[in-house]
C-alpha cells in the first residue's frame, strides 16, 4: 500500500514538475538541511526557499543549517533515520557510498526536461550508474589567486607556462619572499596542488584514470607529477610550517605580503576581501601549462542538493529542486554566493573573479575535474591527501608513499 | 507492601517461594537496573564489535564475512603500528602524571592564607573541557601567533613547529594532556594526604625521619589506595585518549600522531571513514590491550578485598 503510495506521489510529481512549478499546488511541510553556515552561503539558501515559499504559501519549508564539516559525518545519521525531503552534498564520487547504499533518491525525472540541458554541463558530475542524483545550484573555479601589486613591484607578469612560472617563484623567493602560502593541516589544500600538478602534466583522461583507481600509482607519469611539484619543493616554494595551519591560517601570509600566490577555490576571496585586500591587489590567473599540448582541464567543485530515499515529501522535494535548478534562481543564488551559475541561462555577476573564473571555465577544453577528494573513492582520497601532505614534508618519502597509495588502490580493487 | 525485610518465623507450610527467598533475591533486583544499562551500552557492545570485526561493512548497506581478513589487513597497516606506537608513548609518559600530581599535593598540603584559592586555581584545567585544553595548546604552539616560540626565544632556541613536525607531535600533544591529568592527580593525592595518620609522623619525627626517607617510608605507603586509582584513571586515560588528538590535529601530520581510539575513528566514522568492520577490529585490539590492565587492576581489587 505504502508503496503504491509512494510510487503515485512520484508520478504526480513528475507530471506537476514538467506543468512548471509556479502551478503545482504543495502542501505538507518541506525540510530542507543544507550543508552551511557561512554567511554568504547562508543568505544564499535562505532567499532561495523564501522565494519558493512565496510560490507556495501552502507549504510548511522548515530549514536546517547544517556546519560544513559537521555534516559530513552526520549525513550517514539522517539519511538512514529521519531523513529530510532535500539535503546538501556533493558532486562526483562523494555521492557514491550514498547511491549505492540506496539513500539517494534518483532524480533522472528532472534531468529529462529542458532543465537536463539547462544544466549540460554538470550532468557527468551528477552522473552515476547512468542515472542523475542530484541537482547543482552552484560552481567555482580554482585558480592561482596572487599579489598584483608584489608582481607589479618585482617586474613579473602571470606565467602561462611551468618555466615561466618557476622562472617567476625564482625572482619572488629571491626578493625574500615566498611563492605560495598553503595551509596543509586538514590535507585537501595538498590535494588541490596534485590535482592542477597532474592535470597539466598528465591530462584530464589520466587524471580521472587516476581518481577511478584505474592506473597504478606507482606508474611513471604519476612521478613525473611528483618531479614537478618536487622541482618546487626543492626551490622552497611554499611557506613553512604548513602543516601546522588550515587554510585560513595561510591567509594572512598573502594579506601582509609574505607570499606572493595561493592556489586555491574563488571562496577565498570573501574573506581577503573581508582583510582589507582590494581588487588592485589581488589578481587571478589559470594555472600554468605544463606538458605542452594538453588542453587546460580545471577543477571547479560542484555544490549539490539532493533528496534523500527516505524523504516524506518528495513532490514538494522535486519542485523545490526544480526551481533550484532554475535560470533566475540560479542568477541571484551565485550573485550571493560569489559562485558560478551552473545553469547556461543564468547571468553571471559582474564581479573581477566571477567573471574571470567563467571565461576560463567557458573555455576549459580538456575536461572539468571536481576535486580529487570528489573524484577519487572515499579512502583513496584520504590516504592520499594524505600521502600529498607527507611530500610536502619529506620528498624522500616519494617511494614509500607511493608504494602505500598503490597497496590502498590495490585493496579497494580487491573488495 | 510493608513487608520486613526481616521477616519473623512464621509456620513453614505458610510461606511462599518468593517470602523464603525474599533475602536472595533483594540484592539482585536492586541491581537489576544497573545491570540491564551496563549490558546494554557497554557487554552488548563489546561482543558487537568483535562480531562486525569479521565482516566488510561501509556502514550504509550490506555487510560481507569475510572471517579472519581484517585483523591480517591490521597486521600489515604501518598506519596501525603508528597508532600502537603512540599509544605506548602516551601510555609511559601520561604516568608523569602521578608524581606530578603528588609533588604539587604535597607542595599544598599547608596551612597558609588563601591555600583553598591555590588548590582551586591548580585544579582548574581538570574542570575544563578537554577539547578547550587542546584548543589552547594547539594555540599556544602555533607558529606563527602562538606564545610558544617567543618565549623559548628569550632563551635564545629556534622557533619550533611541535604540532606539525612528525617528530615532535605526539610529545605535544601528550604535554597537553598531561596538563588536566596531573592536576587530577594531585586532587586524588590532596584527599589522601588529609588521611595520613599524624601520629605515625610524629612518630616517625622522633625516630628522626624527615625529608625523603619520611616520604618514602611513612607518607607514602599511606598513599598507597590513593597512588592506586591515580595509576588506573591514568592508564585508562592515556589509552583511550582521543579528544586531544582529534582537536590538536586530527591525528595529522600524515598521520604521525594517530593513537588507537582515532585512527578507529578516522577509518569507520570520519569524512572518508567508511570502514566499520576494520575500524571494529581495532576497537577489538584496544579492548585486548585495556583488558589486560583492566584485569589486573581487577586482579589486585579482589586480592585486597579478600584479605581484608
Amino acid at each position: 500500500m505504502r508503496f503504491t503510495l509512494t510510487s503515485a506521489a512520484a508520478a504526480l510529481a513528475l507530471t506537476t514538475a514538467l506543468a512548471g512549478p509556479a502551478s503545482a499546488e504543495l502542501t505538507g511541510d518541506l525540510r530542507i538541511f543544507f550543508n552551511d553556515q557561512n554567511p554568504a552561503p547562508r543568505a544564499a539558501m535562505e532567499g532561495m526557499v523564501e522565494r519558493f515559499q512565496a510560490m507556495h504559501p501552502d507549504l510548511n519549508i522548515e530549514l536546517t543549517l547544517i556546519d560544513r564539516e559537521a555534516n559530513k559525518t552526520q549525513i550517514r545519521n539522517y539519511l538512514t533515520a529521519n531523513a529530510p525531503d532535500v539535503n546538501g552534498w556533493y558532486a562526483g564520487n562523494r555521492m557514491r557510498p550514498y547511491v549505492n547504499a540506496g539513500l539517494f533518491e534518483d532524480v533522472s525525472d528532472l534531468w529529462d526536461g529542458p532543465m537536463g540541458e539547462e544544466l549540460a554541463s554538470t550532468r557527468p558530475a551528477l552522473t552515476l550508474d547512468g542515472k542523475q542524483w542530484g541537482v547543482p545550484y552552484s560552481y567555482y573555479q580554482w585558480g592561482i589567486y596572487y599579489r598584483q601589486d608584489i608582481y607589479e613591484e618585482l617586474g613579473l607578469t602571470p606565467a602561462t607556462t611551468w618555466e615561466e612560472e618557476i622562472a617567476n617563484c625564482q625572482a619572488i623567493l629571491d626578493s625574500g619572499l615566498k611563492c605560495y602560502t598553503i595551509g596543509t593541516r586538514f590535507l585537501w589544500t595538498a590535494g588541490g596542488w596534485f590535482d592542477y600538478l597532474n592535470l597539466r602534466t598528465n591530462g584530464y583522461d589520466f587524471h580521472m584514470a587516476l581518481t577511478a583507481n584505474e592506473i597504478p600509482w606507482t606508474d611513471d607519469r604519476v612521478r613525473e607529477t611528483f618531479a614537478n611539484w618536487r622541482t618546487l619543493l626543492d626551490m622552497g616554494a611554499f611557506i613553512d610550517n604548513h602543516t601546522a595551519y588550515t587554510w585560513q591560517e595561510a591567509q594572512p601570509y598573502l594579506v601582509n605580503g609574505q607570499a606572493a600566490a595561493y592556489l586555491m577555490g574563488n571562496f577565498l576571496i570573501e574573506p581577503l576581501r573581508d582583510a582589507g585586500m582590494t581588487d588592485d591587489q589581488l589578481g587571478f590567473y589559470q594555472f600554468p601549462e605544463i606538458t605542452p599540448g594538453i588542453p587546460k582541464a580545471e577543477d571547479a567543485p560542484t555544490d549539490t542538493l539532493h533528496i534523500p530515499a527516505q524523504a516524506q515529501n518528495k513532490e514538494a522535494a522535486r519542485a523545490f529542486l526544480q526551481y533550484v535548478a532554475s535560470a533566475e534562481n540560479q542568477t541571484i543564488v551565485n550573485e550571493v554566493l560569489g559562485q558560478l551559475p551552473i545553469n547556461s541561462n543564468a547571468q553571471v555577476a559582474d564581479d573581477k573573479f566571477i567573471q574571470a573564473g567563467f571565461e576560463m571555465l567557458s573555455n576549459a577544453t580538456g575536461g572539468i575535474a571536481q576535486f580529487f577528494d570528489r573524484d577519487a573513492d572515499a579512502e583513496m582520497a584520504a590516504a592520499g591527501m594524505e600521502g600529498f601532505q607527507e611530500f610536502m614534508v619529506m620528498p624522500d618519502n616519494l617511494d614509500a608513499i607511493l608504494n602505500r597509495l598503490e597497496s590502498v588502490r590495490q585493496r579497494i580493487l580487491e573488495d | 507492601m510493608a513487608a520486613p525485610i526481616i521477616s519473623e518465623p512464621a509456620p513453614p507450610p505458610a510461606r511462599g517461594y518468593w517470602r523464603s527467598n525474599q533475602m536472595r533475591f533483594a540484592p539482585w533486583l536492586f541491581l537489576a537496573p544497573g545491570i540491564l544499562f551496563f549490558a546494554i551500552y557497554v557487554i552488548f557492545p563489546i561482543f558487537q564489535s568483535f562480531h562486525i570485526s569479521l565482516y566488510r561493512w561501509d556502514g550504509l548497506g550490506e555487510a560481507r564475512y569475510i572471517g579472519m581478513q581484517n585483523y591480517e589487513r591490521l597486521f600489515d597497516d604501518p598506519a596501525f603500528y603508528t597508532s600502537l606506537w603512540n599509544n605506548l608513548r602516551w601510555l609511559v609518559l601520561y604516568l608523569l602524571a602521578i608524581p606530578g600530581g603528588l609533588f604539587i599535593a604535597l607542595f599544598l598540603n599547608q596551612q597558609v592564607r588563601g591555600i583553598r584559592l591555590y588548590k582551586s586555581l591548580f585544579f582548574f584545567p581538570f574542570v575544563i573541557s578537554q577539547v578547550v585544553v587542546g584548543l589552547v595548546f594547539a594555540w599556544f604552539y602555533n607558529p606563527s601567533i602562538g606564545l610558544l616560540n617567543p618565549l623559548i626565544g628569550l632563551f635564545g632556541f629556534g622557533p619550533v613547529n611541535i604540532l606539525g613536525n612528525p617528530n615532535t607531535v605526539t610529545y605535544g600533544i601528550i604535554a597537553a594532556g598531561l596538563w588536566p591529568q596531573v592536576a587530577y592527580c594531585m586532587i586524588l593525592f590532596l584527599t589522601g594526604l588529609n588521611a595520613v595518620d599524624p601520629e605515625q609522623v610524629e612518630a616517625a619525627r622522633l625516630d628522626g625521619a624527615k625529608g625523603w626517607k619520611m616520604l618514602w617510608y611513612v607518607i607514602l605507603p599511606q598513599l598507597r589506595p590513593a597512588t592506586f586509582i591515580a595509576v588506573v584513571v591514568t592508564v585508562i586515560g592515556a589509552l583511550r585518549s582521543f579528544d586531544m588528538v582529534s582537536v590538536m590535529t586530527s591525528g595529522g601530520p600524515f598521520g604521525s600522531s594517530r593513537v588507537l581510539a582515532y585512527y578507529m575513528f578516522e577509518v569507520s566514522l570520519s569524512e572518508y571513514g567508511f570502514r566499520m568492520g576494520y575500524g571494529a577490529a581495532i576497537a577489538v585490539v584496544l579492548f585486548l590491550i585495556m583488558m589486560v590492565y583492566i584485569a589486573f587492576f581487577l586482579w589486585r581489587m579482589w586480592r585486597e578485598e579478600r584479605g581484608v
